[in-house]
């Protein structure tokens, strides 16, 4: 199949420039690679500027209300768990007004790729702080900075017991494709977290790392099985530093050096995907030493049961042992007497 | 001495522990099976377990039992049992001034009196009860003891049996064999068989204690019923009689039958009956809010099941964002309201139709959805299956209404048989319209909108809670596009109305009177009108169990009468509405605001004064 295949009729409304068109495009790319039918494809959105997305790909798609996206994609894949569900959201619509469904749907693993576009802004009502904007940051609804703490979306993931997260940015193309395609692969909820820039109204938040020129040395691109190597020379690894008191921390070392680590992705244990997770993220502790690079590429994709799957084989279980399967057969099973 | 009559009221009353539920349960089903007409209703304390003998913590189960017209589980009851103090203080408004009160004079210590807040120890005085009253003194846990002292059995299991002793003694009042009682402790305790024998011997006890009373006491029986068609029966209650509405349904359609809901009272139960219910295949998805609740069964809806979500008003509320939603993308949708005491919290467990307005107005934008209501325990079977109908072949969201008095009381049920079921199309599309749907292409007749379920070769599409242009289906802000689609959902409501029965109207056509309901008071208001036209007074009812749209007749039939008196169980929702719907139509309204159900003689008074 072809991103073509997967293009729908409709005009592409995102403002010149957004990121969003970038992440359409490798959605466009990445489900002609999977090759799903895009009558078995479903795309689930709620509301805002990335929720707009389902309008733009041939697939089956519901642009529905803000922040149900989880719950109305949760309710697809239970209903029919042989259709491929992708559920487009927002900071805004992902983690303020539909935090809770965000969570239970990774808690219950239900067996979606869910595309998290981070833009720390609301772009739609045109310029509100959202849960993901910094600590200060001006905004029209923070004129005076913000005073909340901003919420880190794979900390929620993994807090949430998320089996699968990745973390991409809207200039990557390719790096994006790749993450879309693992998201697609890994069996249960997907969150891959794509770091999009809003040009009108929060022009250049990620630029820190999204800049050609400092890309290289400001991100790592973890590969399971890899070491974990980066800079523009890719003269630079990750290691633990087990000096630095009772818990080990990351830090920078020579790519040469015996200590540089290798990414398991698969590891049921998070505790290291969470600390490659929150390099470059804003913590309790301020901001992680600047020498640590922004993590991107598939952090955390390990297998376990999924929700869509235990609730079809719990029913093909008991039919199975069961003498009802028909509503006569269940009226035969009631205590009755004749009038 | 033996009286015969042609209905009696019984209400067992007892602490939340006592198995008052189980003993009501077990007399009903004993006398349906003996041919009497029964309906229940339980009174539980909001509290799971209330401190032990106090006034918070009774429980109690009404039922009225006949030969003819048992409408409702009756106003005062005839015999009360009342296993403690605190039960008896409870329900000295509950019963007839001659009524027959059974009591466990183990109970009534000292202790017990002062834990039900008596400040005297002689209890009948201080609650002022007539002498007409026939007080039996039974000393229920002693006998208990007694009877299963051989059992080898510990106190405490000893003591849960004597609510058996109580039935016993209360089958041996009116006259009822216990042999088939004793067929339902068979099922009940089909795995433990130690348990089974000690009930079925302190329930023979109970019986032939009774038998042996050298005491006055009159003992009564009632006729089997000639009202009822010939046939298999259960008793039901509303809400597993809903579930089973659904399974039905969904099996007549061809459908999967997906539930989304959150635990909520008094709705819970239906999703506990279809969680239950993988046999046939339902799917329960218990959210994480009452959001998420509708809004996995929309998800389920658009990849074609039968969707389904169950709430009480409270849940209404959340869920009325969602259900836009599904009006605007119009898809088939059953949303389930048992209805409680409100608003806000309220009062979770008692009974109140004060979401009416709600469900047919409750949400932004001129939002349309199908309202229905059940209004008999038994019924809530056939108006589940009818919204599922309604939702399936008009493409709308279909808001069933039932209530707290309905959900937890019983009724005989009719046994169906799928054969006999109506018939149940589902919307879908022309096969021509492959590769050019859109989700605004509709039915130019009806105005139905096609449906492809997602997962369909040839028919992807993206739908919306925006508006949608009435021709491509695509997001649009076009000023009579927007009209025009405000239209069609309008209309696809209101034509639903051929599609559902006229409104019938009972009792004294003729009458000048004309008594107006709907839903769960369906019962009380024909109990109503009967003893209207017994006493002289001509009436005659029209229920409403179809809300929006109206049947076709409403107008045409509420013109004949003089006197209009809408009851209803609020503050005149339903009268409103009719107002409304009807310009110039003058009613009366009869509310009762305690969130408790009617009472036949309250409504019979207040119409004659």
């Amino acid at each position: 199949m072809e991103a073509t295949d997967f293009k729908s009729d409709q005009y592409v409304r995102f403002c010149p420039g957004c990121g969003d068109h970038a992440i359409c495009a490798a959605l466009q790319k990445a489900m002609a690679q999977i090759g799903v039918p895009t009558h078995k494809t479903v795309v689930i959105s709620g509301i805002g500027c990335s929720s707009r997305m389902p309008h733009y790909l041939a697939t089956y798609g519901f642009n529905t209300i803000h922040g149900r996206g989880a719950a109305i994609a949760t309710g697809v894949k239970t209903a029919n768990p042989d259709l491929t569900v992708w559920q487009m959201t927002g900071d805004g619509d992902c983690l303020a007004i539909g935090g809770n469904h965000f969570i239970h749907s990774i808690r219950r693993n239900v067996d979606l790729n869910i595309c998290l576009f981070n833009n720390r802004i609301y772009g739609l009502t045109k310029g509100q702080y959202s849960p993901t904007s910094p600590k200060g940051f001006v905004s029209k609804s923070s004129p005076f900075g913000t005073v909340e703490r901003p919420f880190i979306p794979a900390e929620l993931v993994f807090g949430a017991r998320g089996t699968f997260f990745a973390r991409t940015l809207d200039v990557d193309m390719p790096g994006t494709v790749n993450c879309l395609v693992e998201a697609q692969k890994h069996k249960g909820a997907s969150v891959v977290e794509c770091l999009v820039n809003c040009v009108i109204f929060n022009n250049g938040t990620h630029s820190w790392i999204a800049d050609r020129e400092t890309r290289a040395d400001r991100t790592i691109v973890l590969e399971h099985g890899k070491p974990m190597i980066f800079g523009k020379e890719r003269d630079k690894g990750l290691a633990l530093d087990y000096t630095a008191g009772l818990i080990p921390r990351l830090m920078v070392v020579p790519a040469d050096d015996k200590r540089v680590l290798v990414h398991d992705a698969t590891t049921p244990d998070p505790t290291l995907h969470r600390m490659l997770a929150l390099m470059g993220q804003p913590t309790e502790a301020g901001v992680q030493p600047e020498d640590l690079p922004v993590a991107l590429g598939v952090i955390r994709n390990v297998a376990e049961e999924t929700y869509d799957q235990a609730v079809n084989q719990q029913i093909r279980d008991v039919q199975q042992k069961s003498r009802v399967h028909s509503f006569d057969e269940l009226v035969g099973t009631l205590e009755h007497w004749e009038i | 001495m033996n009286t015969h009559l042609q209905s009696v009221v019984v209400r067992f009353s007892g602490d939340s522990g006592d198995g008052m539920q189980l003993t009501g349960t077990l007399f009903s089903n004993l006398s349906a099976i003996l041919g009497n007409e029964i309906s229940t209703f339980p009174d539980f304390p909001a509290e799971i377990r209330a401190p032990q003998g106090t006034l918070g913590g009774v429980s109690g189960f009404q039922v009225q039992l006949g030969s003819s017209h048992v409408y409702t589980p009756g106003d005062k009851a005839d015999v009360l049992v009342a296993m403690n103090p605190a039960a008896l203080k409870v329900n000295t408004g509950n019963i007839r001034p001659d009524s027959v009160i059974i009591i466990d004079t183990d109970s009534f210590t000292k202790k017990d009196l002062e834990k039900a807040l008596y400040t005297t120890d002689n209890p009948f005085t201080e609650l002022g009860l007539p002498e007409s009253q026939q007080i039996i003194p039974v000393a229920l846990t002693t006998l208990t003891k007694e009877s299963l002292k051989d059992s080898g059995m510990d106190n405490k299991a000893i003591l849960r049996s004597k609510n058996m002793f109580a039935l016993g003694l209360v089958c041996w009042l009116f006259s009822r064999p216990i042999d088939k009682a004793v067929h339902f402790l068979e099922n009940k305790f089909k795995k433990k068989p130690d348990l089974l024998t000690a009930n079925v011997k302190v329930l023979t006890d109970g019986y032939n204690y009774g038998q042996n009373l050298a005491l006055n006491i009159n003992t009564y029986t009632i006729s089997k019923s000639e009202n009822l068609p010939h046939g298999e029966y259960t008793s039901i209650a509303g809400n597993k009689a809903t579930a089973w509405g659904l399974i039905a349904a969904a099996e007549k359609a061809g459908k999967r039958l997906f539930l989304g809901s959150y635990p909520i009272t008094p709705a819970t139960d239906i999703m506990q009956e279809l969680a239950a219910r993988k046999d046939v295949g339902a799917v329960v998805v218990q959210a994480e809010d009452e959001i998420a609740g509708v809004c996995t069964a929309i998800g389920a809806s658009f990849a074609g099941c039968l969707a389904v979500t169950s709430t009480s008003g409270p849940g209404l509320s959340l869920k009325s964002e969602a259900i836009g939603l599904a009006v605007m993308a119009e898809l088939p949708l059953v949303v389930i309201d048992v209805q409680r005491g409100g608003p806000s919290t309220g009062l979770p467990t008692k009974t109140e139709q004060t979401d009416l307005l709600q469900a047919v107005y409750g949400r932004n934008g001129e939002c349309p959805a199908v309202v229905i209501a059940a209004s008999t325990p038994a019924n809530c079977f056939k108006y589940a299956y009818e919204a599922a109908r309604l939702a399936l072949e008009n493409m709308t969201p279909v808001i069933l209404l039932s209530d707290t008095y309905l959900a937890n009381g019983t009724s005989l049920w009719r046994l169906p048989k799928m054969a006999e079921l109506p018939q149940i199309n589902p919307q879908g599309v022309p096969e021509e319209l492959r590769g050019q749907y859109n989700p605004a292409l509709r039915d130019p007749e009806t105005l139905i909108r096609y449906f492809a379920p997602a997962g369909k070769e040839g028919f992807e599409h993206r739908n919306i809670g925006l508006e949608r242009d009435s021709k491509k289906g695509s997001i649009s802000t076009n000023p009579e596009n927007h009209a025009l689609m405000t239209e069609n959902r309008k209309k696809k409501v209101e034509q639903v109305a051929k599609h559902i029965p006229l409104l019938e109207v009972y009792g004294n056509k003729q009458a000048d009177i004309l008594l107006v309901g709907f839903g769960s008071t369906e019962g009380h208001l024909k109990a109503a009108v009967d003893a209207l036209n017994e006493q002289g007074t001509p009436a005659a009812l029209a229920h409403f169990n179809y809300i929006n749209p109206l049947p076709l007749n409403t107008e045409q039939v509420l013109r004949q009468y003089k006197r209009i008196v809408v009851c209803e169980l609020n503050t005149g929702q339903f009268a409103t509405y009719l107002r409304g719907k009807i310009e110039g139509l003058k009613v009366e309204q009869f509310n009762r605001l305690g969130a408790q159900p009617f009472q036949v003689h309250e409504i019979v008074e207040s119409i004659k004064l």
